[in-house]
């Protein structure tokens, strides 16, 4: 069988869950191999990690030479590793940073590029959700060795040991692909609650919220949820950018969505709609986002959340 | 100095979007106008130009079917100089691959830019991947996905909010940018602007005047194939109450408690 190159999502050698739902994509499509682009001396512990979920080889390449710089270098490692490997199909994570290495990669290698992936079946057949969600499209990459970005959420991680037999693989970096140079980088402060795009419940605040984000918060809280919010909300300020869901913000597809005081704009549903359950709180009982609703609450969120939060804890018990 | 604002011409958000029998977007059936997010390039390639002053030159440039040159003429009211659109039958359909190599190919023959510019992602095909591609089939560096702009010179630095930090990215031109909607509002045409651009030079361009053969764009050369769409089936009508006296609240909790959310 041929190897399947899966990109590694980690934050300094921390492993994201999405790289799990990547390596049990690759098994329907070949022998996953896992690609650790890092520090070498978080190899082992990384290995650990992806073999439990059937990672068979774990290439590292080591980031002392790409680390600061954009994804051209990452783009030409990957190539590189395609070369040596021909790998029937090479999984990527569909962040932005993820969609441009492929972008950069397809180019190199002459190979098509499927985005935000939600599904991919044998065969490579992958899914796409466009158009804000309102079309479902499946398609397949013709030429080439299949460069697949995936979202996350796209499939359930499922546990299966793979040899992990880590290889190290050096790789040579032209002067070009370092042009461009992260000057500084601040990490994005930990919220304590999951992340947006991983989380399996979100609960988002709008323009309704007037600026209180409090019971937006507590009732996420109570639900184990992480926070979102709408483009009016952080055009305010009261949230930061990283928090946007929508069109120019974060694309998530969580079991279930919660909107409060959202309105429901089509570049809003663009980033929601295909969560599975939805569920919205807006004192406006002709707000577009009931539409889209399988439960909705007509009424204010202030008054709605908090008794709710309670309601919860106290089932909780 | 010398600036590419790639704008897209595609169908209108906000209209009913659908698919072609062959799988294609239909781009005839539904209105279309520049893609919103590409306004927001079009205007940091204006403030680019006015910073650098007169003598930089800002070409508008889009590949799409003949009325898409309205995206071009759009450009050239909030104030770009010139505008080139690149349009043959043969480039229907094209993939990313395709029209990467059309964009790469048309800002070749514009002339050597300092800066190509882009906007975040189309509002249609939403890939956010055509900017990283022209630039690597033009060995351009990029800096993509700014909220803020600043050059000094040759110098760029954007910020941006990446996956996992918040970045300060530096590069020298020439290089390609992107920007979000984050990078400040975008000008509307004033009436000079609108008048202006009716003697503003506009270039059509076909695959020939490019020397791109028609075989390696298209359906037919796609790397990828679409095999099928779907309408989204509509989402069956959800309950809705109404909140009386703390009622909502509970239907709510009982609601989530039934789907096990609790
Ligand atoms: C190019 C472009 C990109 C965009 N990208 C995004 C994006 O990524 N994400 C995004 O969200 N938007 C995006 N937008 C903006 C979008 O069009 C809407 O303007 C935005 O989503 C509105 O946010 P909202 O629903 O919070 O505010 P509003 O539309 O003002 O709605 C507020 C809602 O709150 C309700 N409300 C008020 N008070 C209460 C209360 N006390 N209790 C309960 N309900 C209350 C009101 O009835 C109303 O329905 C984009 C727009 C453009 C042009
Ligand atoms: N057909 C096109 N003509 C001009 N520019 C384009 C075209 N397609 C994409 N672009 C540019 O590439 C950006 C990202 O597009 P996409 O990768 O399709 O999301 C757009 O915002 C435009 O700046």
């Amino acid at each position: 069988m041929s190897e399947v190159l899966v990109l590694i999502d980690h934050v300094d050698g921390a492993v994201k869950k999405p790289t799990y739902e990547l390596l049990t994509i690759a098994k329907r499509l070949g022998e996953p191999s896992a690609v650790f682009i890092g520090a070498g001396d978080k190899a082992a512990e990384v290995a650990e990690k992806v073999k439990k979920y059937g990672a068979e080889k774990v290439y590292v390449i080591d980031d002392a030479q790409l680390k600061g710089y954009l994804v051209a270098p990452k783009a030409e490692a990957l190539q590189q590793l395609a070369e040596k490997t021909s790998p029937a199909a090479i999984l990527i994570p569909s962040s932005a940073e993820g969609k441009e290495i492929g972008a950069r990669l397809s180019i190199k290698l002459e190979s098509g590029l499927i985005t935000d992936a939600v599904d991919v079946q044998e065969g490579g057949v992958a899914t796409q959700s466009v158009f804000a969600g309102n079309y479902t499209l499946t398609g397949k990459v013709t030429k080439g060795t299949p460069i697949i970005t995936v979202k996350p959420n796209s499939a359930a991680p499922e546990e299966s040991e793979g040899a992990g037999s880590v290889e190290e693989f050096s790789v040579s970096v032209s002067d070009g692909a370092k042009t461009a140079q992260i000057v500084a980088a601040q990490p994005r402060q930990a919220t304590g609650r999951p992340e947006l795009t991983e989380a399996a419940i979100v609960v988002s605040g709008g323009r309704g919220t007037g600026g209180n984000f409090e019971p937006v918060e507590a009732f996420a809280d109570a639900l184990g949820a992480a926070v979102g919010a709408s483009r009016a909300a952080v055009d305010s300020g009261w949230k930061p950018h990283s928090f946007q869901v929508g069109q120019t913000g974060k694309t998530v597809s969580p079991q279930l969505y919660v909107a409060n005081g959202i309105s429901g704009a089509i570049q809003h549903r663009a980033g929601m709609q295909t969560s599975k359950t939805i569920v919205a709180v807006n004192k406006d009982e002709e707000a577009p986002m009931f539409e889209l609703v399988d439960f909705g609450v007509v009424g204010d969120l202030h008054a709605v959340l908090p008794a709710a939060t309670e309601e919860i804890t106290k089932r909780k018990g | 100095m010398n600036i590419v604002v790639c704008v897209k011409y595609v169908p209108d958000a906000t209209a009913d979007r659908q698919f072609e029998s062959d799988n294609t977007v239909d781009r005839v059936g539904v209105d279309g106008l520049l893609s919103e997010l590409d306004e927001y390039a079009v205007e940091q390639a204006l403030q680019l130009k006015e910073k650098a002053g007169d003598d930089t030159e800002v070409t508008a440039l889009c590949i799409g079917p003949e009325k898409a040159v309205d995206a071009v003429r759009k450009a050239l009211q909030m104030g770009a100089d010139k505008g080139v659109i690149v349009t043959d039958d043969a480039i229907a359909g094209s993939d990313y691959a395709a029209t990467s190599l059309v964009l790469a190919k048309a800002i070749e023959k514009i002339g050597s830019p300092d800066v190509v510019m882009c906007g975040m992602a189309s509002t249609d095909a939403s890939g956010g991947v055509v900017p990283a591609m022209v630039a690597e089939r033009l060995g351009l560096p990029q800096v993509t996905l700014a909220s803020v702009v600043e050059t000094q010179g040759d110098q760029v630095r954007i910020k941006r909010d990446g996956d996992t930090a918040t970045e300060v990215i530096g590069g020298t031109m020439p290089l390609l940018m992107s920007v979000t909607d984050q990078s400040g509002e975008a000008r509307y045409p004033s009436f000079k602007g609108i008048m202006a651009a009716k003697k503003k030079p506009l270039e059509t361009w076909s695959l020939g005047d490019l020397g791109v053969d028609a075989g390696q764009v298209g359906l037919d050369a796609a790397w990828t194939t679409v095999e099928d769409t779907t309408a989204r089936p509509p989402r069956t009508a959800g309950e809705i109450v109404k909140d009386e006296d703390g009622s909502g609240a509970t239907a709510l909790v009982e609601f989530l408690a039934s789907k096990k959310f609790i």
